[in-house]
């Protein structure tokens, strides 16, 4: 058994995701995982890969075919390597989730979607139902393609690896798609999937302006901010920021919900942090039964005066 | 040219589900049924494109139980041409759907098939993926903006990071994620004239395709549930818990 993470980069370096990722291989192949890297001019991203704890060697594929990780000419290439792999493994992020189904159709396999913990080699648990049910399912493929949730894996180690680089077979380009342009958006805050202190807003926020609240209180806690959908459908922030069963799935050790319900779509999101504050107007409000610690109030009091107490305390 | 829109009957999104006692499944009987709601978004952007003068008709496929059926009259009291109904008691997974419609795609022949990202049931998001690579058609996953011209696709995603804008060769297959568009009620009128509009009724052997599913469903539980509910009655309070007693700032 052996499986290839298919690393998730920015050609500089690896997303985090890619570590949960890894951790679930673990489970599941032991010592035997290697790492894809494919992209352009992305050795410095093999490079960190290969620090990784308990990668076996990476393989590099720096052509310009798959620059910006274009699924049509992406998949071709990890369905090449498959031969030598019994899983596949890439983050339910949403290039994974781009990438991955596409290999499967080509290997005739079923994707296994999002799993949140390994039974065993061919077992898996997922949320379906955005988190309100789980289902353990076994896979009579051959070859298992999965996407990982990452909240449900520790990373494994960024560094203490040694693993050797070894240039990868390489594919053609589909010529069917081309990259125009990104619009990403720039923080200096930690991201959202990885970061240790979530604040997010909903729609009690009122406005984008007013979210600057909520970052005076993230840069006291060095805190990642995010949003509700409702909050993204407004317009108050861009899509980046969206919590939620079809948005980022985020478990960091303290959640604070400013001015969210607590739809079922966003506790799908957000449930499995380890401490959950919401603050809100309406103490009937659905978030408060899930939180931890639940303060009723107006949030434009709140915040400022949460802002201060904490640097009060400092 | 045509476009080709895929409709799948969920539980609506409204209703709290339950898990069946001998973990199975998910309670089905009696619940409010509806079209999954990034479905409702791709048949409203094939509607606009159809208003637009860019595609001249929008066809809604559904698979499934013959109530699938009432999931396409939805779709055609949107204002969907006509429908095609792949009928089967069968569980279909993914990779069986995309199978299936790659075979109505063959015989209908669309330059452009929009599907929802996910179905909010199975939370899978793979089927418009795995269809396109089997058409070995470009994929425009996550879209929330999509302009056609000279016989390609630009198409903005929702991507981790923020947004992305790619151009892809028609045909392809486009994934509808929240922010392409908000879908039309259907009219009172137009639900009277979709009961007229026509489904093609077929079936998976009609249609020479093995369903079997590849992963068996050992079992569905509810999640761990969580004890919350606790209240604060201060900032002062609440920061205070949070240093001394959960230990997280």
């Amino acid at each position: 058994m052996a499986a290839l993470v298919i690393a998730e980069h920015d050609s500089a370096g690896l997303k985090p995701a890619t570590l949960n990722a890894v951790a679930a291989a673990k489970e599941i192949a032991g010592p035997d995982i290697d790492i894809l890297v494919a992209g352009k001019d992305c050795r410095l991203a093999a490079d960190t890969a290969a620090k990784a704890a308990g990668v076996r060697k990476v393989l590099l594929a720096d052509e310009v075919t798959y620059d910006h990780g274009l699924a049509e000419n992406v998949a071709p290439l990890v369905v090449e390597l498959a031969k030598n792999y019994s899983h596949l493994l890439a983050a339910a992020t949403t290039s994974g989730k781009n990438l991955m189904p596409r290999v499967a159709a080509l290997l005739d396999v079923m994707q296994i979607s999002d799993i949140s913990a390994v039974v065993s080699a061919d077992t898996f648990v997922r949320p379906i139902y955005a988190g309100n049910a789980l289902q353990t399912v076994r896979s009579k493929d051959p070859i298992k393609v999965i996407t990982v949730r990452g909240t449900a894996f520790p990373p494994v180690e960024a560094t203490g690896g040694s693993a050797a680089i070894e240039p990868a077979a390489t594919t053609d380009a589909a010529g069917l798609s081309e990259f125009v342009r990104a619009e990403l958006s720039k923080s200096e805050r930690p991201e959202l999937t990885s970061a240790r202190v979530i604040i997010s807003g909903g729609r009690g926020m009122q406005s984008g302006d007013n979210f600057h609240l909520l970052e005076k209180v993230a840069d006291k806690l060095g805190a990642a901010v995010g949003a509700s959908r409702a909050a993204v459908d407004a317009g108050f922030v861009p899509n980046d920021y969206q919590v939620g069963q079809t948005g980022k799935i985020v478990a960091p050790e303290l959640y604070i919900a400013v001015g969210i319900s607590g739809a079922i779509q966003h506790l799908a999101g957000m449930k499995d942090s380890k401490v959950i504050v919401a603050i809100n107007k309406d103490e009937e409000a659905p978030i408060f039964q899930i939180a931890d610690y639940g303060l009723v109030g107006d949030l434009f009091k709140i915040l400022p005066e949460l802002a201060n107490e904490l640097d009060r305390r400092q | 040219m045509k476009a080709l829109v895929a409709v799948k009957r969920v539980i609506d999104y409204n209703v709290k589900i339950r898990v069946k006692e001998d973990n199975t499944g998910v309670e089905t009987a009696n619940v409010k049924m509806s079209m999954n709601p990034f479905d409702e978004i791709a048949v409203e952007e094939a509607l606009r494109l159809r208003e637009a003068g860019i595609v001249s008709e929008v066809i809604a496929v559904s698979l499934g139980i013959t109530q699938c059926q009432e999931t396409i009259r939805t779709a055609l009291a949107m204002g969907a041409d006509r429908g095609v109904l792949v009928e089967t008691n069968a569980e279909l997974q993914p990779l069986a759907v995309a199978k299936l419609l790659k075979a109505v795609i063959l015989q209908e022949n669309p330059e452009i098939v929009i599907i929802g990202k996910q179905a909010i049931d199975d939370d899978c998001n793979q089927t418009g993926q795995m269809l396109s690579a089997l058409l070995g058609w470009p994929q425009a996953t996550f879209a929330s903006k999509i302009a056609i011209s000279d016989g390609h696709a630009e198409v903005t995603r929702e991507v981790d990071g923020g947004l992305e804008t790619i151009s892809i060769r028609l045909p392809a297959v486009i994934t509808t994620d929240l922010r392409l568009n908000e879908p039309r009620y259907a009219s009172l009128p137009n639900i009277m004239r979709a009961k007229k509009k026509p489904i093609l009724m077929t079936t998976p052997e009609a249609l020479g395709i093995d369903v079997t599913p590849r992963l068996a469903v050992l079992k569905v539980e509810e999640p761990p549930r969580r004890q919350g509910g606790h209240k604060v009655g201060s900032v002062a309070e609440l920061v205070d818990k949070l240093k001394t007693e959960a230990r997280v700032i």
